[in-house]
């Protein structure tokens, strides 16, 4: 028989106001088993945890269940408070009394009912608790960042700082990203690639960095510190040793149709091609798909031209099977497609864009040059309207819940661009709220506003019509004059919500991360573990967790290099305990959970088998308890009930259930 | 009719999965979404640990409804766990419903650690649902009433 | 409860839509082709509505403006469908007139050859449930 003590925490209030504390202890005392029960106002203090040391010393108790806050809050702290105190650590249960009752129920006696039932199921689990030890596995000391946009730049670098070595995995051609496209940044103004593209070249320069570019991740398996990933390297076409990135071939490449994806299709590029002038690694890429030799055969051109014979039609994708202690997720995020917004014509006019597109025009190095021009006709504009929150903050399907966060600022930096550099054009913003809270940001607004007049409009764009003569009719309203606003447009920009790039749920399935309902990933805790997937090993940086702007993505992405190399630096990881065992005496080898197993930890080998009357050779499930994670997939299908889970056995769960239902 | 379910308190066991499901009611109590208090959840690491036989035993304890709750499929922790579980609780629960168990005892719902709202809302629905079923009379053990 | 609020209720329930969504952003108010005419706008038909102030609503040139077009309804972000709380204002309006429905073998007589096509249309959306 075990000897329990019992703690149940106040919570400050948290608990103890719809929990009547002092009832529970003492309906508790009554269960089988329990030999110590006492509350206290918070236990996880310095001070409670010694209560529960002591208790364990001096009434020599063998299990202990503390009732309080979730397992998942302060199940690790009070589990280090009985191994310091000499209780092996799983012999410590928590009863959540407060998420799943206290802070939901409104009723003291319900509440307090619910709390003894709860205490109840822990108490009877202890019951038959077993101590459990901890195994160890190693850690490879190497960690794999996915995306090479910013954030993953970022990472990388500071990962490789401290001397580990990392590799990026970018899908497209070359690293840099979303930050790549962008013109200028705010709210300092300064030129976005000239602060990137330093950072793209110690990436590549960097020994302990290896940039895998126009490569995907393929396959994922493992666990924290031992993760085995296939990455596909696709065929570039190209021979990357060879090429000297010249740019002769796309010049003389007879094909130059297919929409820039750089410039957001604004114009066209050739078939081989480097997404821009200061890509990483500056080698080419034959987009097969539109390249001439690859659809008809006849062609040939950039072979002919390549002084360095770096053409190669030939060449395969690769697969490159590595192992990785840590795994960092920084895959960015893309605009939602606005064909769901026919009111704003986006679809039905060139000169309505979104503010990315807006970007590119502003650009030196985009499809006009830099100048601010019409896609229509290029003439230059002298009504620019831009409309605020399309498709952030939508309560319908058609948009995105959240406030996609970067807009305001970045809409106040285009109107002051535009106003800045071509004084004569009238730039009207249509805003619902200016969010601005960050560093010099609303002073950045105000700028805008009072520096440059740009005209801000509370209120939204119901709609727009393009006119016969070319000019986009907007219709919107001020809400603060109360009269409807209708402007003569040339140019509008619309501030498209920003979505997690769609390739993330496909990563997110192979890593086993979870992932909310808008796709963004989530963290292991909201507030205390904002990098850390809850999967362990995975880490978050940037905006696939949440919408960022640049300062503070970089900052998420040092946060995730400093977790990173905290898992890095360790030799050996603790293992989880709960994992499953086979009774070998009622196993009877039938690979009904070899079959359902997704770590492959089961196998199966001959062992003599002695008990009463029994003595004999058999064949038996074995469980390899390194790759074993605990999910007890096997211990259902096995028919004979030989397999259990440690920790979460059979038993245990059964006495939960009566205890519940008593 | 109606006064009888107002004073009857169901007994129902939940099972949450430990990464998704359990977390998601973390959630709905930090937010604090109420669902009614005859709900008691158990954690498991995943859906796919529990039992049917344990859900057998909760009837045959006196529960009045059982509800499972996992990740969304292809969300799992685990990979696959999920996908197991749907499969089981099918069949297990398509032979209640042959014994007479009615089906609206039983349920798998799919709750993220992200989805608060739902967990209560599910909650409050399934509740409402077994008292309008009233007790559970089938497969109850008459040697465990007291 | 008031009468003021249960009247504010009673809209709510009619229209089926929820005013505590919206945002304040006016799209509504942009989008509606009768702007000019109303003397209270769509997006403050909302917050009347949310401050339990229907009797002003009931007295309102706007009740009648309305075209029932339903562009708000459609590009409304938060799905708050001002023009719904329009129509169930009206409804409200016309039962407390006690004149909230027809025979059928009235409406031969009422029907008017100059009705302008809007109206017939938006009859259809409004009556097709």
């Amino acid at each position: 028989m075990q000897r329990i003590g019992v703690f149940v925490c106040h919570c400050g209030s948290n608990i103890a106001a719809t929990v009547d504390v002092k009832k529970v202890v003492e309906l508790v005392r009554m269960e089988p088993g329990v030999v110590w029960a006492e509350d206290y106002p918070y236990m996880c203090s310095e001070a409670g945890q010694s209560r529960i040391a002591e208790a364990i010393r001096t009434q020599k108790l063998t299990g202990v269940v503390v009732c309080s806050c979730s397992p998942r809050m302060h199940e690790a702290t009070f589990r280090k408070c009985a191994e310091r105190s000499g209780l092996n650590p799983y012999m410590v249960e928590i009863a959540n009394i407060r998420e799943h009752c206290s802070w939901i129920h409104k009723n003291t006696e319900e509440a307090t009912e619910k709390a003894v039932i709860l205490a109840r199921a822990a108490i009877a689990k202890v019951n038959l608790n077993t101590p459990l030890q901890a195994g160890e596995s190693r850690v490879t000391k190497r960690a794999l960042v996915i995306g090479g946009g910013i954030a993953g730049i970022q990472t990388a670098l500071d990962i490789a700082d401290a001397g580990y070595e990392v590799d990026i995995v970018e899908k497209t051609p070359s690293i840099g990203g979303r930050m790549s496209q962008l013109d200028k940044t705010f709210p300092t103004l300064d030129c976005s690639a000239c602060i990137l593209t330093p950072k793209m070249v110690e990436a590549s320069a960097n020994e302990k960095i290896t940039l895998y570019t126009y490569s995907e991740v393929e396959k994922v398996s493992g666990f924290v510190g031992d993760f085995t990933v296939d990455i596909r390297k696709k065929a570039r076409s190209v021979d990357m040793s060879k090429c000297t990135g010249c740019g002769v071939c796309q010049e003389k490449c007879p094909s130059r149709k297919t929409p820039n994806e750089f410039n957001r299709g604004l114009n066209t590029r050739s078939a081989i091609y480097t997404p821009f002038a200061q890509a990483i690694p500056n080698v080419p890429v034959i987009d097969r798909e539109h390249c001439i030799k690859f659809q008809t055969g006849k062609c040939g051109v950039c072979a002919k031209v390549c002084q360095a014979g770096a053409i190669d039609y030939e060449q395969k994708d690769e697969i490159i099977t590595r192992k990785y202690g840590a795994i960092v997720v920084a895959t960015g995020f893309d605009m939602i497609k606005l064909d769901k917004y026919g009111e704003y014509a986006y679809e039905q006019s060139p000169d309505v864009i979104t503010s990315l597109e807006l970007e590119r025009i502003m650009n030196a190095a985009g499809p006009t040059k830099g100048h601010l021009e019409r896609m229509s006709d290029h003439r230059p504009p002298k009504n620019i309207v831009f409309i605020q929150c399309v498709g952030s903050r939508c309560a319908d399907e058609r948009g995105k819940s959240y406030c996609s966060k970067i807009c305001c600022m970045y809409t106040a930096k285009h109107a002051m661009l535009i106003r800045d550099k071509y004084p004569d054009v009238n730039v009207t913003v249509f805003y619902i709220d200016v969010r601005t809270p960050g560093k010099n940001f609303d002073e950045f607004y105000r700028r805008a506003v009072e520096e440059y007049h740009v005209n801000y409009i509370k209120g939204q764009v119901g709609k727009v019509t393009p006119q016969p003569d070319g000019t986009l009719l907007v219709h919107g309203v001020d809400l603060l004059d109360n009269h409807q606003v209708k402007i003569e447009a040339d140019m509008v920009v619309l501030a498209a919500a920003i979505e997690p790039n769609p390739d993330v749920r496909k990563i997110a399935t192979m890593l086993t991360a979870s992932i909310d309902t808008n796709n963004f990933l989530t963290e292991a805790h909201p507030k205390l573990r904002p990098v850390e997937s809850p999967t362990a090993g995975i880490f978050l940086s940037g905006v696939c967790q949440g919408p960022k702007d640049i300062p503070e993505t970089v900052s998420q992405a040092g946060a995730a290099a400093v977790k990173v190399i905290g898992l890095l630096a360790k030799d050996k990881l603790l293992t989880n305990p709960c994992t499953a065992k086979a009774d070998v005496l009622a196993c009877n080898g039938c690979s009904a959970c070899a079959n359902v197993c997704p770590y492959g930890a089961i196998s199966y080998e001959d062992q003599e088998v002695r008990a009463p009357g029994v003595r004999e050779i058999r064949r038996v499930a074995v469980v390899n308890s390194a790759l074993c994670q605990g999910c007890g997939a096997c211990t259902v299908a096995c028919p004979s009930g030989a397999m259990d889970l440690q920790g979460f056995s059979n038993r245990q769960m059964i006495a939960e259930v009566d205890a519940i239902c008593r | 009719m109606s006064i009888a379910n107002e004073s009857f308190r169901p007994k129902i066991v939940a099972f949450c999965c430990n990464w998704c499901s359990y977390a998601g009611a973390d959630l709905a109590g930090s937010s604090r979404l109420s669902y009614p208090a005859d709900v008691k959840i158990i954690r498991v690491p995943c859906s796919c640990r529990v039992n049917p036989m344990f859900i057998l035993r909760a009837f045959e304890r006196g529960a009045d409804g059982v509800i499972l709750c996992g990740c969304h499929p292809g969300d799992c922790h685990y990979t696959t766990g999920n996908y197991y579980t749907r499969r089981r609780m099918t069949l297990l629960f398509s032979m209640l419903d042959f014994l007479g168990v009615e089906n609206g005892r039983t349920r798998v719902e799919w709750v993220s650690a992200a989805e608060g709202v739902k967990f209560s809302a599910t909650m409050n629905e399934f509740v409402e649902t077994i008292r309008a079923l009233g007790p559970n009379v089938r497969l109850g053990d008459l040697r465990c009433r007291s | 409860m008031t009468k003021a609020e249960k009247q504010a209720e009673e809209i709510r329930e009619i229209s089926g839509s929820d005013p505590w969504k919206c945002m304040k952003c006016g799209k509504c108010s942009a989008s509606c082709p009768s702007y000019d005419e109303m003397d209270i706008k769509p997006h403050q038909f909302v917050s009347y509505i949310l401050q339990d102030n229907v009797e002003a609503l009931a007295q309102s040139r706007s009740l009648w403006k309305c075209l029932s077009c339903f562009a708000c309804v459609e590009r409304c972000p938060r799905d708050v469908q001002p023009g719904r709380l329009v129509d169930a204002a009206r409804q409200l309006v016309v039962r407390q007139r006690g004149q909230d429905y027809l025979k059928a073998d009235e409406i031969p007589e009422l029907l008017d050859p100059e009705l302008p096509q809007q109206l017939l249309v938006s009859a259809f959306r409004r009556y097709r449930r």
